[in-house]
């Protein structure tokens, strides 16, 4: 097998110019799997943000929203406030153990079917393929004269790829406010700048990246292929060309001329035809293949035709390859998946979205946080009782308006009084209507007599009085003067 | 050095000719984006030098054609600001004094400018906070006011101040120099403070608060009242409480009564613009000691000295 990765070669250029990539049209069962894909990816992309989630009068009706300007992340029933952004967090650490998982078990995978810049690339080349042609016409195309059929040929596909990708940028805004009204706004001119910014960036990335750059995307740019063979093991299915099956690779007529001299391989270069990244599998594993697969069906169909047996390029694992070059049969496909380091992934995986689950349960909607005002620490009152004054920072995260109740506790004598209140009637209790979703800043007033430690912590609570009584307390430190002042 | 300017082999570059101990450097051209980059931001320069002040001179530096300064840049800033806050500027101007807190809203709009104006006027000697100064300034967050607490009484304070001898409105009164001038002596100073420590619950009653309580009816009793509770329409403090500007144990009180200090504070209304000071008044009013009550706003006739409220 040549080198894995062709790039370090010692007479290698620091720069390669870019060889065209014109993959051939393909059929087969990776093909069907990978249209699949890129069906639903696209339409998960395209189509969220217009998924409605009624959540009452007080908080948008989009399903997916991150409302950046009011600070909150919504996903259907679940909503996010910044300081519980650690779920975020966690789903990232899932999405991270989740790739572990899937490349450790079927390789690139990732790379092959759902990564968007795999997606956007392989629907540029169907672009390609729709106006210039298939792989011969569009090799034609390219290395022909600037003809006018060339310069409308070029034109029409470039306006297409603009549009495709003006979409893409359109539709990564709507994730960011009310996706029918933004539309409305982005068409009127009435949209905040940073949209239309937005929208040109990712306009400009998406018709770079994905109609000119593509396969040099996943060689040149991407970190994730160089982690991935970190990741990898012999037990890692990988796209592998059998080549103690196909070598020495001869024609049909070669091989009836001489039977048993040549191997299955015919050299009919269909695998590299239809590679999108325009690499030769038969080099064996590289860093330019992102194991796609199509060179799968490629082969699988020539086999077909000529009646050999398919797989001669097919997932392997490296194991597998030393049984099957010795004549052994490989492990049944299952059997590679589930082995304790996928198991033990998986287990991983589970147990940090189980736990999200369950806090996301048990979180309670109603949060205090108080501050005590340090300037004055405290106050002489003209009764000699002291007074300390706090602010309290009463977050309800839910939908709707509520009232709840601030208590004082562990102070003897207190009494509590908002700047709607007034000490003649203040008790140790005070009642707080709060806005829906919001957080409400309040200043507290707590007196107490002036004899007593000079610091002493006490607790100020609070509990919902409508419907859900579960609320929050914290402990915080009440001042009086130092004794002789 | 000999100029032996050659084509290197291994790259087809130019050498730059110089060679040291058989080192020889490569010619390589700048790459042309940076070249590109860099004579766009000679051209661009060039713009900048005439648009903007740019080039130093021996006194200030040339102008530029646009008239840019960073004063200018500044002003145009707060001007901008200034015409952000106007509309609920003008709404606080347009609502009295004591509507305000009924609005909530604008109540807190104006409690926040105060805050603002606070910070820089009156922090100095009232603190930040309006915590005071123990024995020098008054807390203005306690419960106990000496001019009056509710929003009207504030706003006047801040207003007119308090004994500015320039000015006709503004708050005033004048304690006598009990102990300096002769009208008491130390003995019956000592009694005087004796009684007050009664009255306010710091000591037990004895023969000699009972004789400075004949003295303070003779000589006290006019300001602060038969049984201490003070007057505000004259600013004399109440003496029965537990709060006391400039100390209430014994040294401090005959101190004061030897020879008070008669606080001054600096009046407001020619200084600041009145939606200032009344949104200074709303924030006092906020800290924690603000009266509900504004007896007798409406008629400032008769009213204390000088027709105070």
């Amino acid at each position: 097998m040549a080198s894995p990765d062709d790039l370090t070669g010692e007479n290698a250029p620091l720069y390669a110019a870019r060889k065209g990539v014109y993959p051939k049209k393909v059929y087969g069962a990776f093909r069907r799997f990978k249209w699949a894909v890129m069906g639903i990816t696209l339409a998960i992309y395209y189509g969220t943000p217009w998924i409605r989630w009624d959540r009452g009068p007080y908080a948008p009706d989009q399903a997916v929203l991150v409302d950046l300007a009011n600070r909150r992340f919504y996903m259907f029933q679940i909503e996010i406030w910044p300081h519980e952004f650690y779920y975020v967090a966690g789903l990232l650490i899932m999405a991270g153990i989740g790739l572990f998982l899937v490349t450790s078990a079927v390789g690139r995978a990732w790379c092959g079917y759902a990564c968007p810049q795999t997606v956007w690339t392989d629907l540029f080349q169907h672009v390609d393929r729709l106006v210039d042609g298939d792989r011969n016409a569009q090799m034609r195309l390219a290395n022909g004269p600037w003809t006018l059929e060339k310069v409308s040929k070029r034109t029409v596909k470039y306006l297409i790829y603009l549009t495709i990708a003006f979409w893409t940028g359109g539709a990564w805004i709507m994730y960011f406010a009310d996706a029918p009204t933004l539309t409305v706004n982005f068409w009127t001119g009435q949209a905040a700048p940073i949209a239309y910014g937005t929208v040109a960036v990712l306009t400009a990335t998406t018709f770079v990246l994905g109609g000119f750059m593509r396969e040099q995307v996943c060689i040149y740019m991407c970190p994730w292929p160089r982690i991935q063979t970190a990741m990898m093991d012999e037990k890692s299915l990988l796209v592998t060309y059998k080549e103690w099956r196909g070598e020495p690779r001869g024609s049909v007529k070669k091989a009836q001329a001489h039977p048993g001299a040549f191997g299955d391989c015919i050299d009919c270069n269909q695998c590299v035809a239809v590679c999108p990244t325009g690499i030769d599998i038969r080099e064996g594993p590289q860093i330019g293949c992102i194991t796609c697969a199509l060179c799968i069906d490629a082969c699988d169909d020539v086999m077909g035709q000529i009646g050999r047996p398919r797989g001669l390029i097919d997932y392997c694992t490296l194991d597998d390859a030393a049984v099957e070059k010795a004549g052994g049969i490989g492990k049944p496909v299952m059997k590679t998946l589930l082995r304790p380091r996928t198991l033990i992934y998986f287990c991983i995986w589970c147990a940090i979205g189980a736990a999200m689950l369950f806090s996301l349960g048990q979180r309670t909607r109603l949060d205090l946080a108080v501050q005590h005002e340090r300037s004055p620490l405290y106050v002489q009152l003209s009764d000699g009782h002291i007074r300390n004054n706090y602010t309290l920072k009463l977050r309800n995260m839910e939908t709707r308006p509520r009232r709840v109740a601030v208590t004082v506790d562990a102070l003897a004598g207190a009494a509590v009084w908002t700047e709607n209140g007034s000490r003649e009637t203040a008790t140790r209790r005070v009642e707080i209507a709060l806005a829906p979703d919001s957080v409400t800043r309040v200043k507290l007033f707590v007196a107490a007599p002036g004899e007593g430690p000079a610091r002493q912590d006490f607790t100020i609570a609070t509990r919902g009085l409508d419907g859900d009584p579960r609320g929050d307390s914290d402990i915080i430190q009440f001042d009086r003067p130092e004794a002789g002042q | 050095m000999a100029d032996k300017k050659r084509i290197d082999e291994a790259t087809g570059t130019s050498t730059v000719g110089h060679e040291w101990d058989g080192i020889e450097e490569l010619d390589t051209p700048m790459p042309r984006w940076w070249l590109w980059t860099f004579y766009a931001s000679i051209v661009w320069a060039a713009g900048y030098v005439v648009l903007y002040p740019a080039w130093p001179m021996l006194n200030s530096a040339t102008q530029g054609m646009l008239g840019w300064t960073s004063r200018g840049a500044l002003d145009r800033e707060m001007e901008a600001q200034a015409a952000r806050r106007a509309p609920i500027i003008s709404a606080i101007a347009a609502t009295a004094l004591t509507d305000l807190p009924a609005n909530p809203e604008l109540m807190q709009a104006a409690v926040q400018g105060g805050a603002a104006a606070f910070r820089v006027h009156c922090v100095q000697c009232h603190g930040a906070g309006g915590a005071g100064v123990k024995k020098l300034y008054p807390s203005l967050t306690d419960d106990d006011w000496l001019w009056g607490g509710d929003l009207a009484s504030i706003e006047y304070t801040i207003a007119h101040g308090i004994r500015n001898p320039d000015h006709k409105a503004t708050r005033t009164s004048q304690m006598p120099a009990f102990g300096r001038d002769g009208i008491l002596d130390a003995a019956q100073i000592a009694d005087v403070v004796s009684h007050v420590r009664v009255i306010s619950g710091q000591e037990k009653p004895s023969a000699a608060a009972a004789r400075g309580n004949t003295l303070f009816q003779a000589n006290c009793a006019v300001c602060h009242g038969a049984t201490g509770a003070g007057d505000r329409a004259v600013g004399a403090p109440k003496l029965t409480d537990a709060v006391w500007l400039y100390g209430g144990d014994r040294d401090s009180l005959t101190a004061t009564i030897v020879q008070p200090r008669n606080g001054v504070m600096p009046r407001w209304a020619h200084r600041i613009d009145p939606v200032t000071v009344k949104m200074l008044a709303t924030y006092v009013y906020s800290l924690g000691g603000g009266e509900k009550a504004a007896p007798q706003v409406a008629n400032n006739e008769g009213q204390g000295a000088n027709g105070q409220p």
